[in-house]
Formats: C-alpha cells, structure tokens, sequence
C-alpha cells in the first residue's frame, strides 16, 4: 500500500503499482495523455518502470476545448 | 497564378481560418462547427483529467487529432514557468511541436504579458518548438518576437472573447508589412466582417473562438466565417480600386441618347 497524490486528491494504491497501473486504473491506455512524476515529465516508455512510492505526486493531463 | 500556400514552419495550413474549441455546448457542437468551418487546426487546451468520473467523454473522442491539428495553448498561465510546464507536457501528449504561447498578464483584460512571453519563446524556439505567440499589437515587440524565432505573430484585435474587432487597423497593418513570418489576428473578432477584414488587411490567417461559440447558431456561425476568410484573402490578392474623392460613372458616355 502507498499513499499518492493524483491531480491534487489523495489516492491509496497497492504496492509495487506502477504508473501504468495508474493509468489503466483510469482507463486511459491509448488515449492522449501527458504524465508529470513528481514534477518530471515520464516518456510513454518508462511507464511499466516507474514504481510508485508514497507522497509521489503525479498530474495526468488531456486536452481540453480552448480557444 | 502561384499558389497561395499557408505554412506555419515547414507545415502546410489548408485553411486560413483556425478556430478555438472552447466555450461550445458539447463536444458534438464543437465537432460539427469545426466541420462547418473547414479550420483542419484548432486550439486546444491542456487540463488535468477527470478522475472521479472515469466515463466522461473527452474531446478527442469527437475531434481526431489524426486528422485535425490540435495546436496546444497555454491559455491561464500567468508566467514563463506556467507556461514552459503546459507545453513542455503538450508536447509529450501530441508528439508535435507546433504550439501557441499565451501568457497573460491581466485576469479582467486577458492582455498578454510580453516580458513573460518573450522569455518564454526564447526557452521553446531553444527547445526545438514552433511556436506561434499571441501578443499585444505594438509592432516593435512583434519585431522582437520574430527576431527571437517565433513561427507566427498573433496580434490580438481586441481583448480575448470582447467581440470588439480590430481597434487599432494602423498597428496591425505595420505588423503584417514588416512580418516576414505568418500574421494571425488572435482574439477579439466579433463577427465574420471582422475576420473579411482582417484578411483583407493583409492577414495571413485568422483564429476564432467566441464569435463562432457565442454566437445563436454555432454551426451556421462556422460556416459564415469559413466564406468570410476566403473572400477577405481572395479580395486581399485581387487587390481592391483606389479609392477616389468624386465619383466615375460606370456605364459609358459614349452612344448617350
């Protein structure tokens, strides 16, 4: 178990969860998404290694309609 | 004739009119006025998703980025750092470089802070972007913009969502003469003489959001601009009359019963 901070909401995950878990949580696999760890963009490919630990932040991003 | 080509960096532009996918009552709205418009770039916005509601649609749901170009804003950042984060993620997201600068300086006016943005396109021309920034209509920092790389000039015509027009003709006629990058009016056209106007200036495009949005009828709103930036840059290349004091008639003398 380990608590993480998604979006800025307090989120318990189980252990060794990566942020690929994270994000399949979420159902978001395949969509068009940004990933901040910690204040540091993680590459697509780096998802499945990072593990997360507790008092990581992380931001998901999409696009939204702007002008 | 030459074609008439619009290209933002190496990449070709098909339509002179870029349209905003804000403000729209859904994202069927949205798709449908893009279609009417015939824009093939749109901005886009960058939030956090949702993660109560994991079902929520979400705009690439309705507009593919696959055959529609998102240009990434940085609309509701206050600072180069603010700004640098968006599309510095922006660009991991869409794997694309073209983006559009915003930093704002005023929550009332949406007037763009140039010290910030000029020290941001310093950081992203640096970091390989294209970037095209929105901007006040003083054509000395216009200049200075160019001169530091930015990919096109977005002169706003009136505050962000105002409606109000062009309001100063003679700063954005002296942008569009010593540009040698694409002008785009960015922000405040209200309707679509505005957007004619604009093109018959000598713009190289324009981008709308509120006025289509806004307006009673969105989608027929999309389609009346679409006409309006074609016959403002057909109008633009045909190159219009002099204008005269006294009149000329138009029917001959000549045979006069």
């Amino acid at each position: 178990m380990a608590k993480i901070q998604l979006n800025g909401k307090k989120i318990t995950i189980k252990s060794n969860f990566s942020i690929f878990d994270l994000i399949e949580r979420y159902k978001l696999i395949n969509k068009k998404i940004a990933v901040e760890y910690n204040g540091e963009i993680i590459p697509k490919t780096y998802y499945k290694k990072k593990i997360l630990k507790n008092n990581d932040k992380i931001e998901i991003v999409h696009f939204i309609g702007g002008g | 004739m030459k074609k008439d080509i619009f290209k933002i960096g190496n990449k070709i532009i098909n339509s002179r009119l870029i349209v905003g996918t804000g403000k729209y009552k859904s994202f069927l709205e949205t798709a449908k006025a893009v279609k009417a418009s015939g824009a093939d770039m749109v901005t886009v916005a960058v939030r956090r998703i949702n993660i109560i509601d994991k079902k929520k649609p979400i705009l690439s749901d309705y507009l593919n980025p696959k055959k529609i170009i998102f240009l990434p804003n940085t609309a509701g950042c206050y600072n180069s750092d603010e700004a640098l984060r968006t599309l510095r993620l922006a660009r991991e997201m869409g794997g694309w470089k073209i983006v559009k600068l915003e930093v704002l300086g005023n929550k009332k006016t949406l007037y763009p802070n140039m010290i910030e943005t000029i020290k941001s396109t310093k950081v992203l021309v640096r970091e390989g972007f294209k970037v095209m920034v929105y901007c006040t209509d003083d054509p000395i920092l216009a200049k200075k913009l160019e001169d530091n790389g930015a990919a096109a000039i977005m002169p706003l015509a009136s505050p962000i969502g105002s409606g109000l027009g062009i309001q100063n003709k003679l700063n954005i006629s002296l942008i569009i003469k010593q540009s040698k990058v694409p002008v785009i009016i960015d922000a405040g056209i209200g309707t679509a003489s505005d957007a004619t106007v604009a093109m018959e200036m000598g713009c190289d495009a324009v981008l709308v959001n509120s006025a289509i949005a806004n307006s009673k009828k969105p989608i027929l709103m999309a389609e009346a601009f679409k006409s309006a930036v074609i016959s403002g840059r057909q109008s633009f290349l045909a190159g219009r009359m002099k204008k005269n004091l006294l009149a000329s008639p138009s029917s001959p003398k000549k045979g006069l019963i």
